[in-house]
């Protein structure tokens, strides 16, 4: 009996410390995400949509009509997020929130796009749910980004844009189309998580049209998918569209 | 053997509240045959939980979908305007309301309803969920023209309704809302998914060299551009049940969802229909301007008509069109026949 005794109070002093250690190691936070959109630090919501009230590097005056994109793989520390549509238009899936973060010093990456592993033909029903898929005539996954508007082309007249981009694929021969990821990543640095933080992710969509290609409506406006030089130009724009925003710690 | 005593006290406790929690009614839970391809690539359908069907509810609702008893005077029922054989549309441009007024839309086919992920309904979007888009054609005056007040009093004042709504809902009291969640519910079985593109995606059935030439037109860019508005292999659907302007009109009689939701921009923009059955939803269009396949096709191709707010992904529109050849056009047209479903238009669990 004693023999017993003895065993339950060991047990119960050592479940009592481990549960200590736990708290002390494992302390996490909140992270929410949140993207914002913004014309050279103008910011841009679904108000701003339908009218003409931007002017692109090329001078070609633009209104925004559709904009939605997907960043996956979205990396805060160890934890990480499969992927996200974002869709500027209707408002959906512009913040979200990575539960059980640790506290500490943190890197803060994510994809635009996916990438060639993860873009996967039809696999994501969400997805394809909203019509986000890329045909399999041009390498099937999923568009990256749909970025619809009008333009004022030569003569002054509204002209339609479909600054769509996917995955590169020259399908020149449609028997052997040839694909080249054009997904990029994005890394915005290191954080200290000390508390629940609501991290601002910006888009410049301005520098879709600027930064390094300046990008001439009149000439690349439409039917986009295939064109496989017109996706590296947009790959390389790309790269400077995002960048930490606000950081607020609560 | 003072325990035996409350062994058995407790016994009887619990048998008097077993007793109690069978005396509350629940129906029968229907169980929605999910399509192969709709369970594999989509979201799961919405179904709302304060309505989830029922044997007992979807009958009902299949009744009353059929029943002119929903119309003031008695003389329509939802049925009239939505044929079954019609794909649940009617091939007049236009519906006779029960006061023998035309309509000023032409009447929607019904499936697949419960993907409708927006749950946005009719033409212009005006109702937000199945249950309340059920209301309005009851209360339309160039439709049913009904009276919610008269009707449920007739109802209730019916030699079996009162019976019927107790099975599906427990209450045999009827109310708009029970009206509305009973038809809802019979709307949400109503689908399509057995077409010979569907048996195609699934292994079960080959296309024609016609017939694949015009998929691969209505999802190629350059060509047809089909896909972005009408679902795809992934989205078997055949539409994104979202609301464009697809380049009918200069100008507009019929503001779409811009008399929704007041906003200019939305003006001229109407609901993407699927592109299933389409052999059985003649005419086309809201409006049902056009007869034939032919007529929407050249449309495409040739026929838009460029105002403010058409949607970008009407390219071409300063060119009139995608500029499709007789050929193209014809392949493009053979491959929307595709997805004709024959076994909907027959399916005798729609039939009353």
């Amino acid at each position: 009996m004693k023999k017993i005794r003895y065993i339950f109070f060991i047990s119960c002093f050592l479940l009592t410390a481990c549960s200590e250690d736990n708290d002390r190691f494992l302390e996490t936070v909140d992270v929410t995400f949140r993207f914002t959109q913004n014309w050279k630090g103008i910011p841009i919501t679904a108000s701003d949509f339908n009218e003409f009230k931007f002017t692109n590097q090329n001078g070609d005056l633009i209104g925004i009509e559709r904009l939605r994109y997907l960043v996956s793989n979205i990396t805060i520390g160890s934890v990480v997020k499969d992927y996200q549509l974002i869709d500027v238009g209707e408002g959906t899936g512009l913040e979200f929130v990575v539960d059980e973060v640790t506290k500490g010093l943190k890197t803060l990456n994510f994809t635009f796009g996916f990438k060639n592993e993860d873009n996967l033909e039809g696999s994501y029903q969400d997805l394809n749910s909203v019509s986000f898929n890329v045909p399999e005539l041009l390498g099937g996954g999923y568009h990256f980004m749909q970025f619809d508007g009008k333009y004022k082309d030569h003569n002054n007249q509204d002209a339609n844009f479909n600054y769509h981009v996917i995955r590169a694929a020259d399908n020149t021969d449609p028997t052997n189309v040839i694909l080249e990821d054009t997904s990029f990543e994005v890394d915005l640095g290191e954080l200290e998580l000390n508390s629940s933080t609501v991290i601002e992710i910006k888009m410049d969509v301005s520098e879709w049209f600027k930064n390094p290609n300046t990008w001439s409506l009149q000439q690349f406006n439409t039917r986009l998918m295939p064109n496989f030089g017109a996706q590296k130009l947009m790959e390389a724009n790309g790269q400077s569209v995002f960048s930490l925003g606000e950081i607020k710690f609560n | 053997m003072k325990n035996i005593g409350i062994y058995l006290l407790i016994f009887f406790f619990l048998m008097r509240c077993s007793s109690k929690e069978e005396e509350v009614y629940t129906p029968v839970p229907y169980a929605l045959e999910i399509p192969e391809l709709f369970a594999d690539k989509l979201i799961a359908p919405i179904i709302p939980s304060d309505n989830p069907l029922t044997e007992e509810g979807v009958a009902l609702g299949k009744k009353l979908f059929s029943d002119k008893i929903l119309s003031g005077n008695q003389t329509q029922s939802c049925a009239d305007c939505h044929k079954v054989k019609e794909a649940f549309s009617d091939s007049a441009a236009f519906s006779l309301g029960a006061q023998g007024i035309l309509g000023k839309r032409n009447s929607m086919p019904l499936f697949n309803l419960a993907w409708n992920f927006d749950e946005r309904f009719a033409w212009d979007g005006k109702e937000f969920g199945l249950e309340n888009q059920v209301i309005e054609p009851i209360v339309n005056p160039l439709e049913m023209h009904g009276d919610l007040k008269e009707i449920v009093k007739k109802l209730n004042e019916h030699n079996n309704y009162p019976a019927l709504f107790q099975s599906a809902f427990g209450s045999s009291k009827i109310s708009p809302d029970l009206v509305a969640k009973a038809v809802a519910q019979f709307m949400r079985t109503i689908i399509s998914a057995n077409s010979k593109f569907d048996n195609f995606l699934l292994g079960k059935s080959t296309l024609t060299v016609e017939e694949e030439n015009g998929f691969n037109i209505f999802m190629s860019e350059e060509k047809g551009d089909c896909f972005h508005c009408h679902g795809s292999t992934n989205n078997p659907l055949w539409t994104d049940n979202k609301f464009h302007n697809n380049g009918l009109d200069e100008r507009f009689i019929d503001l779409g969802l811009g008399a929704i939701t007041g906003d200019p921009s939305d003006n001229g923009k109407f609901k993407t229909p699927s592109l299933r059955n389409l052999i059985f939803t003649a005419p086309y269009m809201h409006d049902g301007r056009f007869s034939t396949l032919e007529e929407v096709i050249n449309h495409y191709s040739e026929g838009l008509q460029f105002s403010e707010t058409i949607d970008p992904l009407m390219k071409s529109v300063h060119q009139g069109g995608v500029d499709l050849n007789e050929e193209e056009k014809a392949a493009l047209k053979a491959f929307l026949l595709t997805l004709t479903d024959e076994e909907f238009i027959e399916n005798p669990a729609f039939e009353n």
